[in-house]
């Protein structure tokens, strides 16, 4: 996909000013956040279990080539196949050759954020393949040739309305005058739909929440439970997944389900929670004929032992992005890529460069709200900084902002420069104020704080000039 | 309350914070005021400036750590160090550790101003116990929770609790009193239509309260909202939570000029 990135600020600007997404946008807030509050103000161990799982996590990003190594055992014990894929394209030919050798024609997909992260749809189309995204709100974007938004609700910036007004264009099979001005109908004729599309796959392809080192299984959560159809329909299940995925044990996996719904959507588990092991065995009712799984490195084993290591954790909830005021003022395409939001604004760097993705770490206001609502307790902030201060060190910001804040430094080092620094400030804002007490309009860099809102003024001369003129008190 | 046991009262050294400083010398004043009634001594070391976290969210760790021993040297003699402000405190409380590694000298003598280093209202609070300022203030206030201050300080009952004993004052929480408002420090003039959006929605919260005046403990997000609300033509004044637990908020709001224009 296109990296928009760098247009960040031009992508906000157009985001803010697109009277729908805004109305679509208002669902973030009023969808997911009191339900997560509601969800973990339900459970009295939801702090601690956010500590086991983040303690549970750091335990395997230390043992990681372990973990994956017994994990690659159990799978092939089970009759799967593990695949190695170390950059984006290793991941697309390997998905390619398993179709070609198997003829495939449609593959159906569930949903899975690491085919985004290597574009493996436009990959599979230009071999010839049909991809058909079977999640509903992958679905929906896929018939309108867009990307998610989100990375558990997809087609959170889409109002319904304008989900009907697709659903027209593209099911002209159906009658013109039907009424689709309820969610569900929507759903149900989605599900209408691609219930065809499932009967033709060749292939399935699911991403995975988890992969348990212990048993070789594959999991993923979904609602709609086109994950299940995907993968036991075909001849074929190709799991694709990041390297960190892997959690050593079922009962691991608990601690994690137990914060990955309840964070994401304020549902105590997701209406499906489907377990895969192997392709289909002798004796098993249905289950494709081929299980793989992909195993996606893309820079991540890097970031182990660098200041980055920590957002290996994620679990991809979305609380972060659901909570965060620059998302919800924007939503996610305005980040210009795969990942959006305060997890994006750190991970988007290391896998595309910073020098691409500057923007994103910078775009917070350091609210905090992100990490406070992190279920793997992922310290985001912070790390958007460490991003900051790589930037810094290759001077990678606006020339006038480093050499501002080197002079803004070098006075504040001196007390008796900065004091006068003060005072004449003081005088030049109080003048520009007028008696009124603000400024509307201030030049150069303080222009951006004008253009939005009043400067207020000083109120007199500087704390400072008149705690020593009171002095002897 | 003083160390050690003496019977001295305890030595509070104000930080001012560059933007009280500047923008509210009131804030000062009535900070001066609250620790001095609450018992203790204040004193204004003159060689403060500023605690460099500008620096520090920029990616210059090296002005940051510069900074920050000024800091150090410059607050660790006495028994605290409070500010007006849970952004500053947030930083010199949290961060200032982060900027030296442990090898260096420089780590522990941060930590231990860490560990004396207070914003102000939560200082009252948790730290000298008052429970009442004494203070008198006719009407209807809504308070919004800094980011900083809530969530690296934990900052938010405290100003609650003690603006519900001031004399006359009723208070109505807004609509999402956590959120952020958007300023950011730098990112406010870096990104200026994303801290308007954001501004506008945290003001439209503000106004949809119907309360008289703003409250909140950072000067930052203070002249943020003050900024907006006068943009848009909303007659709500604006203040530091200082300023009405001092009994001092008789002047102009933030913003608001002499004549109350
Ligand atoms: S960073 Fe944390 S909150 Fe954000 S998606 Fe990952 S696990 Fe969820």
């Amino acid at each position: 996909m296109q990296v928009t990135s760098p247009a960040f600020k031009e992508n906000a600007a157009k985001a803010l000013a697109d009277v729908t997404l805004q109305k679509a946008l208002k669902n973030v807030e009023t969808g997911f956040i009191a339900k997560r509050a509601a969800a973990a103000a339900a459970l009295p161990e939801f702090e601690a279990l956010r500590d086991a799982a983040r303690d549970l996590k750091n335990h395997v990003l230390a043992h990681l080539d372990l973990y994956l190594e017994a994990y690659e055992k159990k799978v092939v014990a089970a009759g799967g196949h593990v695949h190695w894929a170390e950059s984006a394209e290793d991941a697309r030919r390997i998905v390619t050759d398993i179709c070609k050798r198997l003829g495939a024609r449609t593959v159906t997909k569930g949903k899975s954020m690491i085919t985004e992260e290597i574009a493996l749809n436009d990959h599979l189309e230009r071999e010839g393949l049909i991809p058909v995204e079977t999640d509903l709100g992958e679905y929906i974007i896929q018939l309108r040739g867009e990307h998610p938004s989100h990375i558990v609700a997809p087609a959170v910036h889409l109002t319904k309305e304008q989900v009907a007004g697709d659903f027209r264009r593209v099911h002209t099979h159906l009658d013109a005058a039907r009424d689709l001005t309820e969610p569900v109908t929507l759903l149900s004729e989605a599900r209408a739909v691609l219930r065809e599309k499932f009967l033709v796959a060749d292939v399935g392809i699911t991403g995975a929440n988890f992969l348990i080192a212990e048993t070789g299984t594959s999991i993923i959560v979904t609602n709609e439970g086109n994950g299940d159809l995907t993968q036991t329909l075909p001849k074929a299940h190709i799991v694709m997944a990041s390297l960190e995925k892997i959690v050593p044990t079922l009962e691991d996996v608990d601690t994690l389900l137990r914060v990955l719904a309840r964070s994401a959507t304020g549902q105590e588990m997701s209406v499906y929670t489907t377990f895969s092991t192997g392709p289909r065995r002798e004796g098993d009712p249905d289950g494709p004929g081929e299980y793989h799984v992909v195993l996606l490195d893309n820079g991540r084993s890097a970031m182990l032992g660098t200041e980055f290591e920590e957002m290996l954790r994620c679990i991809r909830c979305g609380a972060c992005m659901n909570h965060c005021p620059v998302f919800q003022a924007v939503g996610g395409h305005a980040y210009g890529w795969v990942y959006p939001g305060p997890m994006g604004a750190v991970l988007t760097p290391t896998l595309i460069g910073v020098d691409k993705a500057g923007h994103l770490p910078n775009a917070s206001t350091f609210c905090g709200r992100c990490e406070s609502v992190c279920p793997m307790r992922i310290p985001l902030p912070k790390m958007m900084r460490a991003w900051r201060n790589r930037e810094w060190e290759r001077a990678l910001n606006p020339a006038t902002l480093r050499s501002g804040l080197g002079l803004w430094a070098f006075v504040a080092a001196r007390p008796g420069l900065y004091r006068l620094a003060a005072r004449v400030s003081s005088m030049a804002l109080r003048l520009l104020g007028r008696g009124r007490g603000r400024i509307a309009s201030l030049p150069f860099f303080a222009a951006g704080w004008t253009k939005m809102r009043d400067m207020p003024a000083p109120e007199g001369a500087t704390f400072m000039d008149q705690w020593k003129a009171r002095a002897g008190r | 309350m003083s160390p050690a046991g003496s019977a001295r009262p305890p030595r509070v050294a104000l930080f001012v914070t560059c933007l009280v400083d500047l923008f509210r010398p009131t804030v000062g004043f009535a900070a001066v005021k609250l620790i001095e009634e609450a018992g203790c001594e204040v004193v204004v070391p003159t060689a403060q400036t500023c605690c460099g976290q500008p620096a520090f969210n920029s990616g210059d760790r090296k002005d940051a750590a510069m900074l920050a021993k000024k800091v150090i040297e410059t607050f660790e003699g006495y028994d605290y160090l409070v500010a007006p402000s849970g952004s500053c405190a947030g930083h010199i409380a949290t961060h200032y550790v982060e900027l030296f590694d442990d090898a260096d000298p420089w780590k522990a003598r941060a930590e231990r101003l860490a560990a004396k280093s207070h914003e102000l209202v939560s200082f009252l609070v948790d730290v000298l116990g008052v429970t009442t300022t004494g203070a008198r203030f006719a009407g209807t206030v809504t308070y919004h929770d800094s980011c900083s201050g809530l969530r690296e300080l934990g900052v938010r009952d405290q100003p609650r609790k003690l603006l519900s004993a001031v004399d006359g004052l009723t208070l109505t929480e807004m609509k999402d009193p956590d959120v952020c408002c958007g300023f950011g420090g730098a990112f406010a003039v870096k990104y200026p239509d994303l801290s308007g959006a954001i501004v506008d929605k945290k003001t439209t919260n503000v106004v949809d309260s119907a309360a008289a005046t703003l409250l909140a403990g950072d000067m930052g997000c203070l002249m943020n909202m003050a900024g907006r609300l006068s943009r848009k033509g909303a007659k709500i004044e604006v203040r530091h939570v200082a300023e009405v637990l001092a009994g001092m908020a008789d002047g102009p709001a933030i913003g608001a000029g002499k004549k109350g224009a």
